[in-house]
C-alpha cells in the first residue's frame, strides 16, 4: 500500500485565534501589526481585510490608506508556533503521526487511517468540519507525497485528493511557490518566466541545479516521491502503544474501565510475546474539548500481568477528569524492560524475593501511598549510628558489607537523640541516675563507654561516649555524652535508644 | 471416661478449626524455641500463622516486644523468608535486628504517616502469600479491622504481629495477646555490666489455650527459659480457676 499524507493549511491562523477570543472581530476587517525595523507592518490580515486589499507584509500606513476603518491589534509573538503545536497534538486523533509545519500548517501521515472514517473523502471532510467547528478555516489536501499534499492544500481546490502516481500531472498547473522553495529562487524563476511547475518540471536536473541550486531538485523529487521524506511526529511513537477511538464520547467510570481492559489485553499479549515487561505506562485520554488527561503508573519489576496492571490503574482512575467525554484512549508502555522469565519452582516456597507476587504487592502499595514509602536497608561502613545503614534498591543483590554484631545496639533508636539530665559523680564513669521527660531513672548496671568519633570528612562535631545502662525496673537504655568531660563547663547527655 | 476425653478433644479440635485455627502442618514445628510456652498453646504448638498482638505502653516495651518478635521471626525466616515491617515512626534501628538473628536486608520497611494507611498496607501485605510475616506498628485496633486481618491471615497463611501503642482494653479477633516487659538482666558470673536481654512475657489472651507468664532470656541467638517462674505461675492460675 502506498503512503498517504495530509497537509492542513490554516490561511488565517493568527486572526482566527483573535476572532475566537473576541467574537465581534468576525464581522469586521482587522489586521495584526508588528514592528519591523522601526516600521509598523501588517503581520496578518483576516479574510474581510484581505478582500479589501490588505495583505500581510504591507505597511500599516498603506493599509490604513486603503481602508481607513481598519481595526489594528498587536501581534502576539510565537503565537503561530504554539497554535500549531496544539493543533498537531489535537490531530493525533486522526493519525498517530502528526507534526506541526510552520509557518501555518500541520502535516499528517495518514497511511492506513482513512478507512476508519469510511474513506478518504470522509476523512478529509471530518478534519475540515472539526476544525471549522472549533473556529479555524483550514484547507486540506491528501496525496501520496508530503510535497504534493502541501502544494495542493495551498494552491489546489478545497479537499483535493490525489492518487499515488498522479503527482506530476497535479503539480503541472500549480505556481512555482507550491514547491516549498525559498523566496529568492521563486523570484528568479518568475523573472525567467517559469511561473508554473509544469514549465520546468521536465528540464534536465543538471540544468536546474546549475541555475537554481540543489534545493529545487530536492523539492521536486520530494513532491514526485522519488525522494523519501518523513515527518517528526509530535508524540514520538512508542513501540508499545494501543489506541482505542470511541464512537461516542465516554464519561463514565465503567466505560473507561472497559476501554482500559480492551487496551491492556493486546498490549500485554505483545509484551509477553516479545519477552518484555513494562516498568511505566501512560494512559492518555483525548477529550472532546481538545484537552488531554492521563494517568501514569510505574511498576517495581517488568510486568505484563493484565489484572495487576488494571488494578494499578484503577487505584488512580478517580483522578481522571472525563469532562465532556473522552473520544480516544491511548495506552502506551513508556518504559519497558526485558523480562527474564523465572523458572517456576515445583516446591512452593522457592522464589523468595524474585516472586512476581511480591513486586505486585509493592506496586499496589506505592501506587496508592507514594513511591518512597518502601525501603530496604543495607549495611554502610560507618560507625556513627545514624549512618551505619543506608537505603538500598528494593531488589538489589546481597550487601557488600556485613552487619556488625560486635557491639550492642538498641532496637529502637531516637532521632534526634533526646537530651537528659544526669548525675554522674566521677568523670568518664556512667551516670548514677538520669531524668528523661520528668521521670527519674536510677541506674543499677552499666556498660561502657564506647567512644564513637565524628567522621570529620562528612560532618564536623564532637565525639560521643556511649553507655548501655539498665535502671531498677530492668529497662535498658543507650545514653551518650557529647564531647570530653571537662570540669569548667557542663556537658550535655542524651538518650539515644532503647535496648530490647 | 476415656471415651469422654476423646470426644472432648475431638470437639475442641472441631471448634478450633471452625474458629479459623488450622493445626499447623509440618511447616512450623517447634523450632521457634519457645519451649515451655508451647504447652499453653492450642495443640501444644505456637499458632504462628495468625494475628498476634503485643501491648506496648511505652518506648521501652516497644523495644522489648520488637526484640521478642524478632526472636520469633529469626527462626521462621532462616531459610530465606521475607518479612514486611510496617510502621508510622521511623524508630526501629535496622542494624540491631542482626543481634536477634535477622538479616536486616531480608526485611522490607514501609514507613507511613497515617494510621489508616498503615492498616491498609498491613491487610494488603497479608494477602500476599510470598511473605512469611508482617509486623505492624499501630496505635489503635478495633474489632472490625482485627477481624479483617485475621481473615486475611487465615486465607494466606502469613503471620501477623501487631505492636499496639494505644489503649489495650479493646476486644479484638487476634489469636494471642502479649505484653512483653523488660526484666533486670543477670550478668554472667563475676562479670560487671549489663547482661543478656531478659523479658517477662505475659500471654494475656490465647484462643483455645491457657494464658500464662514466663521469663525469657535472649542469649546466643535463641530463647532461654531460665527460671521456674512459669511453673509457679501455672500453679497460681490453676488455683485461680
Amino acid at each position: 500500500m502506498g503512503r498517504r499524507f495530509v497537509s492542513i493549511w490554516f490561511p488565517h491562523l493568527a486572526t482566527d485565534w483573535f476572532a475566537l477570543l473576541q467574537p465581534q472581530l468576525r464581522q469586521q476587517p482587522f489586521v495584526l501589526k508588528s514592528v519591523v525595523h522601526g516600521r509598523m507592518v501588517v503581520a496578518a490580515a483576516n479574510l474581510l481585510a484581505q478582500q479589501k486589499g490588505v495583505h500581510a507584509g504591507m505597511l500599516l500606513a498603506d493599509a490604513r490608506a486603503i481602508f481607513p476603518g481598519l481595526e489594528v491589534l498587536d501581534e502576539k509573538p510565537n503565537l503561530a508556533g504554539q497554535l500549531l503545536q496544539r493543533a498537531a497534538e489535537w490531530c493525533v486523533r486522526f493519525t498517530p503521526v502528526a507534526s506541526p509545519d510552520p509557518p501555518a500548517g500541520v502535516l499528517l501521515d495518514a497511511t492506513g487511517c482513512a478507512h476508519l472514517w469510511g474513506g478518504e473523502d470522509a476523512y478529509l471532510a471530518a478534519i475540515t468540519n472539526r476544525l471549522a467547528a472549533r473556529g479555524y478555516t483550514a484547507r486540506v489536501a491528501m496525496a501520496g507525497t508530503l510535497g504534493t499534499a502541501w502544494a495542493l492544500a495551498r494552491f489546489g481546490k478545497a479537499n483535493m485528493i490525489m492518487q499515488n502516481g498522479a503527482e506530476a500531472a497535479a503539480l503541472k498547473t500549480l505556481p512555482a511557490a507550491a514547491l516549498r522553495l525559498d523566496a529568492a529562487t521563486i523570484d528568479r524563476l518568475t523573472k525567467l518566466g517559469l511561473r508554473q511547475v509544469g514549465d520546468f518540471i521536465a528540464m534536465p536536473h543538471a540544468t536546474l541545479r546549475r541555475r537554481f541550486g540543489l534545493q529545487i531538485i530536492q523539492r521536486l523529487q520530494q513532491a514526485l516521491g522519488t525522494e523519501q521524506e518523513s515527518i517528526q511526529p509530535v508524540y514520538p511513537p512508542e513501540p508499545f502503544q494501543e489506541r482505542l477511538p470511541t464512537i461516542e464520547p465516554i464519561r463514565t467510570r465503567g466505560g473507561i474501565e472497559v476501554a482500559l481492559h480492551n487496551l491492556l489485553a493486546p498490549l500485554c499479549n505483545r509484551l509477553r510475546k516479545e519477552g518484555k515487561g513494562l516498568r511505566a505506562a501512560y494512559f492518555r485520554c483525548y477529550r472532546t474539548d481538545s484537552q488531554t488527561r492521563g494517568i501514569e503508573i510505574t511498576t517495581s519489576r517488568p510486568a505484563h500481568n493484565e489484572a495487576h496492571l488494571f488494578y494499578l490503574f484503577s487505584l488512580k482512575l478517580e483522578t481522571l477528569e472525563p469532562g465532556e467525554g473522552i473520544e480516544l484512549f491511548v495506552l502506551e508502555a513508556t518504559k519497558t524492560e526485558v523480562e527474564t522469565p523465572l523458572q517456576e519452582s515445583i516446591w512452593e516456597a522457592g522464589m523468595g524475593v524474585n516472586d512476581p507476587q511480591l513486586a505486585e504487592l509493592f506496586d499496589r502499595i506505592t501506587t496508592r501511598l507514594g513511591a518512597d514509602v518502601i525501603s530496604r536497608y543495607l549495611p554502610a561502613e560507618h560507625y556513627w549510628p545514624e549512618r551505619s545503614f543506608k537505603q538500598a534498591p528494593l531488589f538489589a543483590a546481597a550487601p557488600d558489607a556485613v552487619w556488625k554484631t560486635d557491639k550492642p545496639r538498641p532496637l529502637q533508636l531516637l532521632s534526634p537523640p533526646e537530651p537528659v539530665e544526669v548525675a554522674a559523680p566521677i568523670p568518664d564513669y556512667p551516670p548514677m541516675l538520669f531524668r528523661h521527660k520528668g521521670r527519674l531513672h536510677k541506674i543499677v548496671k552499666a556498660d561502657g563507654p564506647e567512644r564513637i568519633e565524628q567522621e570529620w570528612w562528612i560532618q564536623e562535631g564532637e565525639h560521643r561516649d556511649y553507655y548501655c545502662v539498665e535502671d531498677e525496673e530492668g529497662c535498658r537504655y543507650w545514653l551518650f555524652r557529647l564531647g570530653h568531660y571537662t570540669a569548667d563547663r557542663s556537658h550535655q547527655w542524651f538518650l539515644h535508644g532503647y535496648f530490647a | 471416661m476415656y471415651q469422654k476425653t476423646e470426644i472432648l478433644s475431638r470437639l475442641r479440635q472441631d471448634i478450633a478449626s471452625l474458629q479459623g485455627y488450622r493445626a499447623a502442618p509440618s511447616a512450623v514445628p517447634d523450632n521457634l524455641g519457645l519451649g515451655p510456652i508451647n504447652r499453653s498453646m492450642p495443640n501444644a504448638a505456637f499458632p504462628f500463622k495468625s494475628v498476634h498482638e503485643f501491648i506496648c505502653p511505652g518506648a521501652a516495651s516497644m523495644a522489648t516486644s520488637s526484640g521478642f518478635i524478632s526472636g520469633l521471626l529469626s527462626s521462621a525466616i532462616k531459610k530465606g523468608g521475607i518479612c514486611l515491617w510496617v510502621g508510622s515512626r521511623r524508630r526501629l534501628f535496622p542494624p540491631a535486628l542482626k543481634l536477634f538473628g535477622i538479616n536486616p536486608h531480608q526485611i522490607f520497611f514501609i514507613h507511613l504517616s497515617n494510621a489508616k494507611q498503615v492498616l491498609w498496607a498491613i491487610e494488603e501485605a497479608l494477602k500476599c502469600t510470598v511473605l512469611t510475616a508482617v509486623v505492624g506498628e499501630i496505635q489503635h485496633l478495633d474489632f472490625t479491622s482485627s477481624r479483617r486481618l485475621q481473615l486475611a491471615v487465615e486465607k494466606s497463611g502469613v503471620a501477623c504481629f501487631l505492636l499496639r501503642t494505644g489503649n489495650a482494653n479493646t476486644t479484638t479477633a487476634s489469636v494471642t495477646r502479649w505484653q512483653v516487659t523488660p526484666l533486670p538482666s543477670i550478668p554472667e558470673a563475676g562479670m560487671p555490666g549489663v547482661g543478656h536481654p531478659r523479658w517477662r512475657a505475659e500471654l494475656l489472651k490465647v484462643r483455645n489455650g491457657k494464658p500464662g507468664t514466663w521469663e525469657l532470656e535472649w542469649r546466643n541467638g535463641r530463647f532461654r527459659h531460665p527460671s521456674k517462674l512459669a511453673v509457679i505461675n501455672g500453679a497460681v492460675q490453676k488455683k485461680a480457676v
